[in-house]
């Protein structure tokens, strides 16, 4: 028995979530003694490829380059990498391009798949798998009732371990006509994937007005951290949609949330509950979000984070 | 030109999540439920297309009788008819094959979808449908343009976006950024008026059995914020990186 766990790059560069569904799988594969192949797409460099052994890759397939858009070829090739290797059970991290090809992919394989996923399974055969449901409101044991599957796996929820093994790779070439044309692409340089971050600083209303990120953007360097921020703060166009996070937003589970002058309505919790801690800045003691916090400070944030900046950066030297 | 808008009805999204029959059944007492976030700013989109270029927009949706107030709903938003295909609607796949024989044999132009459904957030109905019926698909829009036989699709991806042309017809996954927050329609007493009369379609569906859900559990409470004073802020910083390891 097979499982195949695809380690997505971008520009030839693995991420965390890359390395976090190798590791998965790799655990995944011990445990119930399959064999664990590694599919990367692109030409990407030995030294780059050799990361992933750390991470308990061990047979490598790398394919020519195929643009990541592009559902349709994606989806083909890994179905007839399938066919080639009697694979069972996929395992793909939940980034931008694997919600789009796997489940093409689990349609062209007549296989159940399983968003969200927290955990490792607690049973294979049949799979049985805990995923987050309701916008992380809460989770749901599910069971397959079908011979292959397809788990995509949460961003920071199982976290990155470490395995050692020797790697081996070997080339397939796959088809590639793509019906797209890409226009541009633009890209916000050097930021912190909020998806993955390990630390979050994120803002709301609080703030005032959008020139007062500086203060939030600061802190975020000071600590290698993504900047987020609240559902009105994005809707009046203080900081662009792509950092909004909260139940229409994005759902992230970093070790570390800072909420900043938000008030944590409940649709906001949704999004960042899975945090392993979070700490709220707030001058109103009644704000909802010091109910969900660890930790709380009531106090303006104007002049909380400044002094949060020196003392991280006491600590840091 | 025909639009497809698929809609997902969800608990509203300030709803409290609860469950009965010994955490078996998600439980609907006291819920309103909405037309899902991410399908509302596609279906204010395809209402956009409709002005600008005279098209036909029929909304679609996979559930029991009880979501037809919905659907009246986007018919008051300005969709011109209105099919609901009969059935729980409890497993994502199951409704990608219902929607994508129901999309196969009624051809459209264009189809809109919400990126995931704030209820059971699949992510995978567009993705299933669209290697079904055999189309493009592209996820998280933030932008739509008609170019004569083409559509310009602007993506989010990570850190960044991408602007990709594709051949008509297509599936799309939106989300907020297809149309912005303020834009959203929201019916007038007129539209209200003219939902009663316009067509809504009721088809038998089929089931399939992909995935059974065997129980729900609800995130454990967290226990006392710990409140450290605003002159005291170094304890915090010692906390977290001494105690809880996170900086």
């Amino acid at each position: 028995m097979k499982i195949l766990v695809f380690a997505e790059n971008w520009d030839g560069i693995f991420k965390k979530s890359s390395f976090e569904a190798v590791s998965y799988s790799r655990e995944l594969a011990d445990q119930y003694n399959y064999e664990l192949i590694t599919l990367c797409f692109n030409n990407i460099s030995k030294e780059e490829l050799n990361k992933l052994s750390k991470y308990g890759s061990s047979i490598v397939i790398t394919t020519n380059p195929i643009d990541k858009v592009d559902s349709v070829s994606m989806s083909k090739m890994i179905s007839d990498i399938t066919i080639q290797h009697d694979i069972k059970l996929f395992v793909f991290s939940s980034t931008y391009s694997s919600k789009m090809f796997a489940p093409r992919l689990s349609a062209k394989l007549n296989s159940s798949i399983f968003t969200n996923v927290v955990e490792l399974p607690s049973s294979l055969n049949p799979l049985k798998l805990k995923k987050k449901v309701f916008s992380s409101k809460a989770f749901e044991i599910a069971k397959s009732s079908s011979e292959k599957n397809i788990i995509m796996l949460h961003p920071n929820s199982y976290g990155v371990k470490e395995f050692s093994s020797d790697l081996k790779s070997s080339e397939f070439t796959a088809e590639s006509n793509s019906e797209i044309e890409i226009i541009n692409t633009e890209k916000s340089s050097g930021k912190v994937n909020l998806s993955e971050a390990d630390i979050v600083v994120s803002a709301g209303r609080g703030m005032k007005g959008p020139e007062n990120w500086v203060l939030i953007e600061e802190l975020a360097n000071c600590l290698n951290a993504a900047t987020a921020c609240s559902k009105p703060v994005s809707d009046i166009g203080w900081r662009p949609h792509s950092e909004h996070v909260g139940q229409t937003g994005k759902t992230v589970a970093p070790n570390l949330y800072f909420a900043i002058g938000i008030s944590g309505a409940i649709q906001h919790l949704a999004g960042v509950n899975s945090s392993k801690v979070m700490v709220a800045i707030n001058t109103d003691p009644e704000a909802s979000f010091f109910k969900a916090a660890h930790y709380g400070i009531v106090g303006d944030a104007f002049e909380v984070v400044p002094k949060l900046i020196e003392e991280i950066r006491n600590i840091k030297n | 030109m025909k639009i497809a808008v698929c809609i997902s009805c969800v608990p509203d999204t300030t709803s409290k999540i609860n469950f009965t029959e010994n955490n078996t059944q998600f439980n609907k007492e006291g819920i309103q439920f909405i037309i899902n976030p991410n399908d509302e700013f596609g279906l204010t989109k395809a209402i956009f297309i409709k002005e600008q270029y005279q098209a036909e927009v029929v909304v679609v949706s996979v559930g029991q009788s009880s979501i037809e107030p919905v659907l009246r709903k986007a018919l008051a938003i300005g969709a011109d008819s209105a099919v609901r295909i009969d059935n729980k609607a409890e497993d994502s796949i199951c409704v990608a094959k219902n929607l994508s024989k129901y999309l196969s044999e009624n051809k459209f132009d264009l189809i809109i979808m919400g990126k995931e459904s704030a209820d059971y957030n699949g992510c995978v109905v567009h993705g299933i449908v669209a290697e079904n019926i055999g189309m493009q698909f592209v996820n998280a829009c933030v932008g739509l343009e008609i170019s004569d036989d083409s559509y310009i699709i602007e993506r989010e991806m990570e850190g960044g976006t991408e602007k990709v042309k594709i051949k008509s017809p297509v599936i799309i996954a939106g989300q907020k950024g297809l149309v912005e927050e303020k834009d959203l329609k929201i019916p007038n007493m007129r539209g209200i008026m003219q939902a009663r009369t316009k067509p809504l379609n009721v088809l038998e569906s089929e089931n399939f059995d992909f995935i059974q859900s065997i129980e729900f559990i609800k995130p454990s409470e967290n226990k006392e914020c710990v409140f450290i004073d605003e002159e005291n802020i170094a304890e915090l910083v010692k906390i977290l990186n001494e105690k809880e390891k996170v900086l």
